[in-house]
């Protein structure tokens, strides 16, 4: 039985994931630490590390940090970087569900509109006065948003259906482009009347990462670990959609339930990071994509990895952007567009020199 | 050791009928190949039996009527080969395979050891067994139709059903994709329903021949009986000499109507 191997108790692929998980769990690590030492202020980074080796059980090193200069560090660089990974995780894995449920490689929760839907959901209820909703027992912001975004997701499939009908990518990432115009452009509409509501909304687009609280973290984290766990427990019935909707239905999958769930999902985490993070762009077809070529194609193993790389990676390009240019910062979103859009051109590249 | 029954089955897309009033009993262990011009109804038949398609009357399994299943006990009856089966160019042979154990799977579940034995012994089955980490883009198209053969087999669904098995392939290669659907009905007691293009090949493997025109079933029963020269000009509108070999073998040629030689 010596080609018996791909079916064998230990199973190659199963190893193979095992240790690209390790890698991963491995750059979130380093990134962390690195993204806590790292920062204009507060001391420097060395006596962090020393810091937080003091600070694991069993372990005693004198490293000269002062009670307020570990303040710095726990109020103002591990939200910042702790937030960091969880939209860097959220985004990847979302952007990786979407590729594979609507079976294209393109798109991202930016490219289907999901980011400007979400930003427009918010608009309404900061212009229908956030005020008077500070009594309300849930915050409908994030709710406002997952509605915005999910109303833009099913437009940009219905008309990527519609028009496409399955014969190119390219259909449904150019809905995409229109939905995320129609949804400006009523935000746009909906700002001018509510001239006093600008000024929020801004900021709010923007995004807080540079002045993440731990209340932002708490914030998030449900809908982060509702949605991430929801889509990873989808990842064996991803690898059967690769075969399409016919023949995945024809082995025996709930194609539309598996579609509807995943949805659902990755737009409910899309929206709720986009809430506390502002519009950062690419990171869902970076990173998902880093991660087949270094890795494999299997969404067994796209999955899980996403949300780890997509946390590291997230952390890792949000340092540059409060350190180079020190002390006015860059947008984070500036970082991920810089490395995102050459990265999508040579993708879209790829697709036309293949077809 | 299952038979399926067609029980006066339409399908309509807008005006256009595509199937009209099918009724047919294949019974178990039988081979029912479909036949007929293009756009005659064969393959919507097929997608039928998958409920794949919106239609009146009903196709049943051992008396269950298909439709009314779910997708995952419906797969567990019913394995499905397509025409032109989409097969990712970097997934591997193994993890192709065992997508045929889905409808064993629960919702969130993975395969067990046992749905690896399965999809191993198909594999060996069809002797594919040394490729089982290729990806699937290295493969050639004989390769590629033992694989999806491969497929249907780990689903171990007692019907099958094969659309066009053999149109993407040279003669060795369609003789050998027969000759193995052949040997795994015997051996498996599989029900199977084809739809075939090469008239001499269906009726070399098939038991009995169901010709389609125009979605309606217009003749039906052994190769010698359908596979008439006046038949076959009738409904595929071509000249042909159907010649009958001692052993039973009917050959259909077509004829050159121009011939100035």
């Amino acid at each position: 039985m010596t080609a018996a191997t791909a079916f064998d108790a230990v199973d190659p692929q199963a190893r193979r994931r095992t240790v690209w998980l390790i890698v991963g769990a491995g750059a979130v690590l380093m990134a962390f630490v690195a993204g806590v030492t790292v920062g204009p202020a507060g001391p420097p980074w060395w006596r962090v590390l020393l810091e937080l080796i003091d600070r694991l059980p069993l372990v005693a090193v004198d490293s000269g940090v002062t009670e307020r200069q570990w303040a710095i560090v726990w109020e103002i660089r591990m939200p910042r970087v702790v937030l960091a990974g969880l939209v860097g995780a959220t985004l990847s894995v979302a952007g990786a569900s979407y590729q594979g449920v609507f079976r294209n490689p393109l798109v991202d929760p930016y490219l289907l509109g999901v980011a400007a839907g979400a930003g427009l959901g918010a608009t309404v209820v900061f212009a229908a006065g956030r005020a008077s909703t500070s009594t309300w027992w849930v915050d409908p912001l994030p709710l406002a948003a997952f509605v915005g975004g999910l109303v833009a997701v099913t437009l940009t499939y219905l008309m990527g259906a519609a028009f496409g009908a399955g014969r190119s990518s390219t259909t449904l990432v150019l809905a995409g482009v229109a939905v995320t115009s129609l949804a400006t452009a009523v935000q746009a509409f909906v700002l001018q009347r509510h001239n006093d509501v600008i000024r929020q909304v801004y900021s709010w687009i923007l995004g807080r990462l540079s002045a993440a609280t731990w209340d932002d973290v708490r914030l998030v984290l449900p809908y982060v670990v509702l949605s991430v766990t929801a889509l990873v427990l989808h990842r064996r019935l991803l690898d059967v959609m690769r075969v399409g909707e016919a023949e995945a239905q024809a082995l025996g999958a709930h194609v539309e339930r598996i579609r509807l769930v995943v949805v659902l999902a990755a737009t409910l985490g899309t929206a709720a990071v986009v809430a506390v993070s502002g519009l950062i762009g690419f990171v869902g077809i970076i990173v998902p994509h880093a991660v087949r070529l270094m890795a494999g194609t299997s969404y067994r193993l796209v999955l899980p990895a996403s949300v780890l790389f997509g946390a590291a990676f997230l952390i890792l390009v949000d340092i540059p952007g409060r350190v180079l240019t020190d002390p006015a910062e860059t947008p984070i979103g500036v970082v991920t567009a810089f490395f995102g859009a050459p990265f999508f051109l040579v993708l879209l590249r790829r697709r036309a020199v293949a077809s | 050791m299952t038979s399926l029954a067609f029980d006066h089955v339409s399908v309509r897309y807008g005006q256009r009928v595509a199937v009209h009033d099918f009724t047919d009993e294949v019974a178990s262990g039988e081979w029912l190949c479909l036949i007929g011009p293009n756009g005659a109804g064969k393959s919507t038949l097929l997608r039928t039996v998958l409920a794949q398609v919106a239609h009146a009357g009903d196709v049943r399994a051992d008396g269950t009527s298909l439709r009314s299943l779910r997708a995952r006990p419906r797969a567990q009856l019913v394995a499905h080969v397509p025409q032109v089966p989409v097969m990712p160019d970097d997934m591997s042979v193994a993890e192709y395979v065992l997508l045929g154990r889905t409808p064993y799977i629960g919702h969130f579940g993975h395969e067990a050891r046992r749905d690896r034995q399965i999809a191993h012994e198909a594999l060996v089955d069809l002797d594919l067994e040394t490729m089982a980490q290729r990806p699937l883009v290295e493969l050639s198209g004989g390769e590629r139709q033992r694989l999806v053969i491969a497929r249907a087999v780990a689903q171990q669904a007692p019907v099958l059903l094969l659309d066009e098995p053999t149109s993407a392939l040279d003669l060795g290669h369609q003789q050998q994709a027969l000759e193995l659907v052949d040997r795994l009905r015997r051996e498996r007691r599989l029900t199977v329903v084809s739809a075939m293009h090469d008239l001499t090949l269906a009726g070399l493997y098939a038991d009995r021949l169901a010709l389609l025109y125009r979605g309606a079933c217009v003749a039906s029963g052994p190769a010698r009986h359908v596979l008439r020269a006046e038949t076959l000009s009738e409904f595929y509108g071509v000249s042909v000499r159907v010649h009958h070999d001692s052993d039973g073998t009917v050959v259909v040629v077509p004829r050159r109507t121009n011939a100035e030689v």
